[in-house]
């Protein structure tokens, strides 16, 4: 779901593609494919297709998952392209063609909320060189100079002569020009379409029941199959008995999935799991079955003070400076595995034949699913393409990881020329996710006899994601994605206090239970651990909480101007009403700055907490929908609250104890607080920052802290369920 | 055999009588716009409506429905004309991913027919489902306009 600069550049087919794939040149989407899409297609160029009745396919890539990351895609394209708005949809080109025509849209990759911020430029470029080749091709036919014409709205005119043309008429013999080789774009200032709040494109079907998931497809001759793996992530199966299951009705076939797993083929996918539930299955798990959450969460403990760690940020003498301390303050936090729990569970649809194999997969990572067939089918890459279907929501999980599409290829390989469809059950979902990391902090402050804060030493105990995911990616061993938001300056995940002697370091722990990327990655636990050590560290030291991070944030203009403007709306600076209490957090993250001021109110001795207000600010650099920036960081902010209050998944014997929503629960809308997104893209030519994650991190600092107003209770470990705290309508 | 009406059109299923509900509607008469998502009626991703009330059709068994009428979401909107609720879900945008928001929409038509102008508390009592998205604001939002429609 993230990565940082230092990714290296790898073959995507070999490994698996998820890590950012290429880095892209410009020329990328300019560049005359060397093979059209398909004979007839209209094709300007690989991101725009303009048919004659002047309707505008955009090429998209990314995966659309909620996040609104097509329509935002489309309004980039369609900005530069001078696009009737009216006439745009949007399309999926398959990884295999991609491959064919020499990759030649690049990074198919949808996480760490690269989507937009990633490809804006080489997309818009896409659709400025479609434009220009438009209105060439409108000037050659009226032979004038293609300096008099002008494009808006898909009507190409030639002011002098008053004729007018669309897209649609002259897209045929623009087709044939060469494209451009300087594409300028034009001034955000002076978008139309892109910067507007915009509905997006894919609503209709939803309200329908129209829109196909990947779990509703249907194919000709399709069956559908159930799966249970090993309940203890790499353990293997010792022994089962196919002959439970073989005689049930519409049972087809009884296959071992690799080493791990046993799936039952069968007409329909109700058939299918009652039969898998019936087979009998001995599981080897190796002494795994001795580890639970309390042999992991001590292991952890050991990291805090271990002598040796990997340094993630550091300047001055931390350790010298805390020995000569006038005053330390210490506090040790916690933070849980938790499972991304997507409301639609894992599943894929593959169809095998020797000479050819598909897959129809939601995925966030094109790419990575296409080589997960490639290397399940054993069929050369030619011989493979994959189908994205939109997603019933990712989140992370279905980008790095494509378990599911390997075990949909082999179960296909035991039934050739049959479509099989592969759906996990919410148990098998639970118990087999990439989980959030499991992380512990002690965090030592040390201030002068002038209550200055002088050193920081922020020790981090835990679970490594790379070195699970892309160990070829850890740096001498180090994990640099583990000091999310606490990186060295330059990072899109830098730190923004400016303290004399700073220490961030990192004790790297990895149980057997697999970590993967969950929405926001490492800001959920390091914001946590920062910010609401932050408010410790201000009020050890009598001052207010704004003012003590402004202090330190001087150095950081956009830092220090998203948490003014949460404190400013919530009105920090004024007493909150009777019986409401304020909390702050900020953070950069995924190159954008955000921040949140919360209000609460606690009942019950502090055992139910009711938000009623959280105001969130971001910067992103630039905002191309704000209603949909609004959603997601509403959205994150539901993900994140429902992790903090709810969401752990403990271990006992090896496994996962939790299976279902019964026991891994998630906020419902009387828990829903009043969210005040204030959008604040600051332009210029930084870096465009995300919107998916950056803001999921700072909920849950922000009504911590307030809670500790509240009760004078400061909670360091999560969910908040295990302190008998509950959110409250 | 099970007979049942799903929205408005008689069906006779052949299938063993455990079977539930949701399971019947997306792959024997082949309505997959009611979802699974968890199969103990905690997500409500299957809400459809047995006799006009809001039903979590992963834990109803096929046995139970028999003889009942049925509506989906495939068969909320009338003639051709999108239901309230639906009408206010695309005014205010309301899904993001969208798989929740069959069962979603189901329980909040269920809760309209039942009280016309439902207050915020009603809404945070009887509407339940969970979204992973986060769409509860625009949902509360398009709920009250539904209901002023």
């Amino acid at each position: 779901m993230s990565h940082s600069a230092q990714i290296n550049r790898r073959s995507f087919v070999i490994g698996t593609a998820a890590a950012g794939g290429l880095a892209l040149g410009l020329d990328i989407p300019l560049r005359r494919a060397g093979v059209r899409a398909q004979a007839a297609t209209p094709e300007i160029n690989a991101w725009v297709v303009i048919k004659p009745d002047d309707s505008i396919v955009v090429r998209v890539v990314r995966s659309e998952m909620g996040q609104g990351t097509v329509t935002g895609l489309a309004q980039l394209v369609a900005e530069e392209l001078e696009a009737d708005w009216s006439k745009v949809s949007t399309e999926y080109p398959t990884p295999g063609e991609s491959v064919r025509r020499k990759r030649v849209w690049g990074d198919f990759s949808t996480g760490g909320s690269r989507g937009i911020r990633s490809s804006h430029e080489y997309v818009r470029k896409g659709g400025a060189a479609a434009r220009m080749m438009l209105i060439q091709a409108a000037a050659n036919e009226w032979k004038v100079p293609v300096s008099e014409c002008t494009a808006a709205d898909s009507t190409i005119t030639h002011a002098p002569s008053g004729r007018k043309t669309t897209y649609g008429k002259v897209a045929e013999a623009a087709a044939k020009l060469d494209p451009p080789s300087e594409v300028p774009l034009k001034d955000p200032k002076d978008w139309k379409i892109a910067g507007k709040p915009l509905k997006r494109l894919d609503t209709a079907d939803k309200v329908t029941g129209k829109q196909v998931y990947g779990t509703d497809l249907k194919l000709p001759g399709i069956l559908n199959a159930a799966i249970r793996d090993c309940p203890v992530q790499g353990g293997k199966i010792k022994s089962f008995d196919a002959a439970k299951a073989a005689d049930m009705k519409g049972v087809k076939k009884v296959v071992k999935v690799g080493d791990s797993g046993v799936a039952v083929v069968a007409q329909t996918w109700w058939q299918a799991k009652t039969a898998v539930d019936a087979i009998p299955i001995e599981w080897d798990v190796g002494d795994k079955d001795k580890v639970s959450s309390e042999t992991i969460a001590a292991w952890l403990k050991e990291g805090l003070e271990a002598p040796e760690a990997f340094v993630g940020n550091a300047n001055g003498d931390a350790k010298t400076a805390l020995a000569s301390a006038a005053k330390k303050v210490e506090a040790v936090y916690s933070y849980p595995y938790q499972n991304h729990a997507a409301m639609e569970p894992m599943n894929a649809t593959a169809l095998y034949t020797p000479d050819k194999c598909e897959v129809w997969v939601p995925t966030q990572n094109g790419e990575a699913a296409f080589a997960a067939t490639v290397a399940a089918s054993g069929l050369s890459a030619d011989k493979c393409d994959v189908h994205k279907i939109n997603l019933g929501g990712g989140f992370g999980r279905r980008g790095a990881f494509h378990d599911y599409v390997t075990q949909a290829v082999l179960i296909a390989k035991e039934m050739p020329g049959t479509p099989v469809k592969l759906l996990w059950t919410r148990e098998e979902d639970m118990t087999h996710g990439r989980y959030h990391p499991v992380m512990q902090a002690k965090l030592v402050g040390g201030f002068d006899k002038d209550n200055n804060l002088t050193a920081l030493h922020m020790r981090l105990s835990g679970q490594s994601i790379l070195a699970s995911v892309f160990p070829q990616n850890l740096q001498q061993g180090m994990d640099l994605l583990t000091f999310q938001g606490l990186m060295r300056q330059g990072q899109e995940h830098a730190f923004s206090y400016t303290i004399d002697n700073l220490l961030i370091d990192h004790s790297m722990r990895n149980p057997h239970i697999l970590p993967g990327f969950w929405r926001g990655v490492n800001i959920n636990q390091n914001c946590i651990f920062i910010e609401c050590f932050m408010d410790e560290l201000a009020q050890s030291a009598g001052q207010d909480e704004l003012e003590f991070r402004r202090k330190l944030l001087g150095k950081h203009p956009r830092n220090l101007a998203v948490l003014n403007a949460v404190a400013e709306r919530v009105g920090w600076s004024t007493p909150a009403p009777s019986g409401i209490y304020r909390g702050l957090a900020h953070l950069k993250a995924f190159n954008a700055y955000v921040a949140a001021a919360a209000e609460i109110s606690v009942e019950r001795g502090g055992n139910k907490i009711k938000i009623h207000r959280l105001v969130a600010a971001t910067d992103p650099t630039y905002a191309v929908n704000p209603a949909q920036i609004d959603r997601q960081v509403a959205g994150s902010f539901v993900y994140g609250l429902s992790a903090l209050f709810y969401q752990e998944c403990t271990v006992k014997n090896g496994a996962i104890e939790q299976t279902n929503f019964d026991t891994y629960d998630s906020m419902r809308i009387a828990e829903m607080p009043e969210v005040e997104s204030i959008i604040m893209p600051s332009g210029g030519s930084e870096p465009w920052g995300g919107v998916g994650e950056p803001t999921i991190c700072v909920a849950a600092p922000a009504v911590l802290n307030a809670y500790f107003k509240a009760t004078g209770k400061r909670i360091r470990s999560f969910p908040l369920k295990n302190h008998k705290i509950a959110m409250t309508a | 055999m099970a007979r049942l009406v799903i929205n408005g059109q008689p069906h006779t299923i052949e299938v063993d009588p455990d079977t539930p509900l949701l399971w019947v509607i997306r792959e024997q008469v082949g309505l997959t716009g009611t979802k699974y998502g968890c199969g103990i009626a905690q997500c409500g991703a299957c809400t459809v409506h047995v006799e006009g009330e809001a039903v979590r059709s992963c834990s109803l068994p096929i046995s139970a429905a028999e003889g009942k009428n049925i509506t989906t979401i495939e068969g909320l909107a009338e003639g051709g004309t999108l239901h309230k609720v639906q009408k206010a879900w695309i005014q205010h945008d309301v899904p993001q991913c969208g798989y929740c928001q069959a069962g979603m929409i189901m329980a909040v038509a269920a809760l309209l027919k039942d009280k016309p102008k439902p207050t915020d508390a009603d809404i945070n009592s009887t509407i339940t489902n969970i979204c992973r998205c986060g769409t509860f604001q625009q949902v509360r939002a398009a709920i009250h306009a539904a209901a002023n429609a």
